[in-house]
């Protein structure tokens, strides 16, 4: 039997619970009550799903990919359109429970961390809304790499403080989100962007992305009278990924794929694959699958896409990896930007990286399982990466040929 | 009886608060942190805590960020550092409590981790991002191999988590005197009175206060309510500075005996 509820110290299986000091333990109780508290509360979901609906754009379109899947003659796929919501991906679910949360707790600064930015958009985005202070904390490198992101969250009010430790991504940046909130625990609430760290932000995360599930679900079952499948989801700490499953878990027909940034190369370092090159461990206040070296030490990870380039995966992810739930796929860098490319050229829709990792598995696949349904949960546009997308097709940027034709 | 408890009763006997000094083992290097704790020791340090270099240490300021980032570039890892035990043991019998993240900890395995701690010379063991919710099999395996198990108690613990660090703890109980990481600081906390409070209501264990201590006026307020004083940053910031000059030992030589005799005056 899977359960899907962590036990009361928030484990799943084996993994999950809560790594961190002290000073944070407190702090993470009261989060847990306030957000089970806010989960038997009506007003609390009525004035969550009035947001979902009016400000973020809920519920999503579950498009039928027609060309996509034609253009690959086997299985029929349908995207579950998060790229569509207010700031571009799934992450506003999240932001929106959790600074209603942190009203109701009296927190008047909010701290986050950020990849790709787009958790750190949506954060400075609900901290606007609700007129928050808000300081989001986003490597180096990232910032380099996103540097469309790291303008809109200071146009949006938001203090964005650049992490030069380690590796300068995603790690480094909850390393130091975490140093504030362990600083300034009174005041402030930490909104984690992923289902990471410790309970009960794994399980909290997952549930204000359930909904990404629950109506890929109907929708399916409207335009096609059955199950999906297939349900096919990027994984970096894997919160579009648990919001999209979530809802399938117990459809024991339906398989579940996880899709992990293959990197440059199997070797440690090279990648964020973290089923197929890493082991149990504890990181940022959770126990799961990490990358690691034989002393313990966390590796450095890379991906051509911010939002998977991490070292853990999320504790529930772990848990329906080991039961045997969900698969595991890792997809590199080229398979993802040629994944882009197609689906912008068939559907005209340009996909983050992040998400083009998860319509890449589709690629790979379909062609295989005619008859078979899809759903792949396209969790957020590409605007964000159209710099990463110049430079791997610089053909594209030329003006040569342009003026014959005009 | 470990050499911790040992040292907590002549603590109790003198009415002298213990100096308790923190250093990253492995930075600069191995064989050097051997004779920065056999300076330390001579300045008047009671009881040392082997830091364990980690990857990713949140629960630390930038002072010790860098020392854990120049010991793993120096080659720095738990084996390392139970060879570093074993040197300091080998000429001393000060008291060693290994300091560490998890991860390191886990990856090794506890049970060869309590054989091999005993064998080096530790006496007790305090992991900074275990809550005592998960550690019953660390608490287990290092009670059987005659480790202490020491835990933090913070300001923000609630009075239950604080019988809870309590029962979880032997040797002593690590305070933490404020919220944030460990580093420097000007003032001593507000906090460090009530806490030290409160602790004492659940526990006859020792309490030593740390995060943020760094000169003798701070180690002797502290020590007046404190059994132990716990120096880390203003030390490692010492290394950070001389790490590659021979005068090294003599400065931390010096601060040990300048903390040391702030905390005496404490009559």
């Amino acid at each position: 039997m899977i359960s899907s509820q962590p036990d009361s110290q928030g484990h799943f299986g084996p993994y999950g619970g809560r790594y961190v000091p002290e000073t944070l333990m407190a702090p993470l109780e009261a989060v847990e009550a306030a957000w089970l508290a806010a989960g038997k509360d009506a007003a609390f979901q009525a004035e969550l799903d009035l947001l979902l609906r009016t400000y973020a754009g809920r519920p999503t379109p579950l498009y039928f990919a027609k060309r996509l899947s034609e253009s690959l003659g086997g299985a029929r796929i349908y995207l579950k359109r998060e790229d569509l919501l207010h700031t571009g991906a799934h992450k506003i679910n999240n932001c929106l429970g959790q600074v209603l949360l942190a009203h109701r707790m009296g927190k008047k600064r909010i701290i986050a961390e950020t990849g790709a930015g787009q958790h750190g958009v949506a954060t400075a985005t609900v901290c606007a809304l609700f007129g928050l202070e808000c300081i989001v904390y986003m490597g180096e490198e990232d910032m380099r790499r996103q540097r469309l992101n790291v303008f809109r969250m200071r146009l949006l009010g938001t203090k964005v403080v650049g992490v030069t430790a380690g590796s300068r991504t995603l790690k480094d940046a909850i390393s130091e989100a975490m140093r504030d909130w362990v600083t300034n625990v009174e005041t402030t609430h930490y909104l984690l962007g992923s289902a990471l760290g410790a309970h009960p932000y794994p399980a909290m995360v997952r549930d204000f992305h359930r909904c990404i599930g629950l109506e890929a679900r109907e929708q399916i079952e409207a335009a096609e009278r059955r199950l999906p499948d297939v349900v096919i989801a990027c994984v970096g700490g894997g919160s579009n990924a648990i919001g999209a499953f979530h809802a399938f878990v117990d459809e024991a027909a339906v398989r579940l794929i996880g899709v992990e940034a293959g990197g440059r190369g199997t070797a440690l370092g090279e990648h964020a694959a973290r089923f197929s090159g890493g082991a149990p461990g504890v990181l940022h206040g959770a126990n799961s699958y990490l990358l690691q070296d034989g002393d313990g030490q966390v590796s450095l990870t890379h991906s051509v896409s911010a939002g998977l380039d991490y070292a853990l995966v999320g504790p529930e992810h772990a848990y329906l990896h080991d039961q045997g739930r969900a698969e595991y796929v890792s997809i590199e860098d080229g398979e993802a930007l040629q994944a882009a490319l197609l689906l912008s050229r068939t559907e005209g829709i340009i996909p983050a990286l992040e998400s083009a990792h998860a319509v890449a598995e589709a690629i790979r696949r379909a062609p295989d399982e005619p008859g078979k349904l899809y759903v792949v949960n396209l969790s957020g546009r590409g605007d964000k990466d159209i710099d990463i997308y110049r430079e791997h097709f610089p053909e594209l940027d030329r003006n040569e040929g342009e003026t014959q034709s005009a | 009886m470990t050499r911790i408890s040992k040292l907590f009763e002549r603590v109790k006997r003198d009415g002298e608060p213990a100096l308790i000094a923190y250093l990253t083992a492995g930075d600069p290097d191995g064989e050097r942190t051997v004779a920065l704790v056999r300076a330390l020791e001579k300045g008047g340090a009671d009881l040392i805590e082997l830091g364990v270099p980690f990857s990713d240490p949140i629960a630390d300021g930038p002072v010790i960020q860098r020392a854990s980032d120049r010991a793993l570039r120096a080659g720095a890892s738990l084996k390392g550092v139970l060879e570093i035990a074993r040197k300091i043991r080998a000429e001393s019998e000060i008291p060693l409590l290994l300091f560490s993240y998890m991860n390191p900890l886990v990856r090794f395995g506890f049970g060869e981790l309590a054989r091999e701690a005993v064998k080096s010379g530790i006496d007790g063991v305090l992991i900074t991002d275990l809550s005592v919710e998960e550690a019953d099999g660390y608490v287990k395996c290092m009670r059987e191999a005659g480790l202490d198990t020491v835990f933090l108690a913070a300001p923000t613990s609630t009075p239950r988590r604080l019988e809870l660090v309590a029962r979880y703890s032997t040797g002593f109980v690590y305070l933490v005197s404020r919220t944030g990481v460990t580093g420097e600081r000007e003032q001593v906390s507000d906090s460090v009175g009530p806490l030290v409070e409160s602790v004492r209501k659940v526990t006859d264990l020792p309490l030593a206060v740390g995060f943020g201590i760094k000169s003798a006026e701070q180690a002797a307020e502290v020590g007046k309510v404190g059994d132990g004083v716990v120096v880390g940053s203003a030390i490692v910031r010492l290394i950070e500075e001389y790490g590659k000059s021979a005068e090294l030992e003599t400065k931390l030589e010096a601060l040990a005996r300048e903390l040391k005799q702030g905390m005496r005056r404490r009559t």
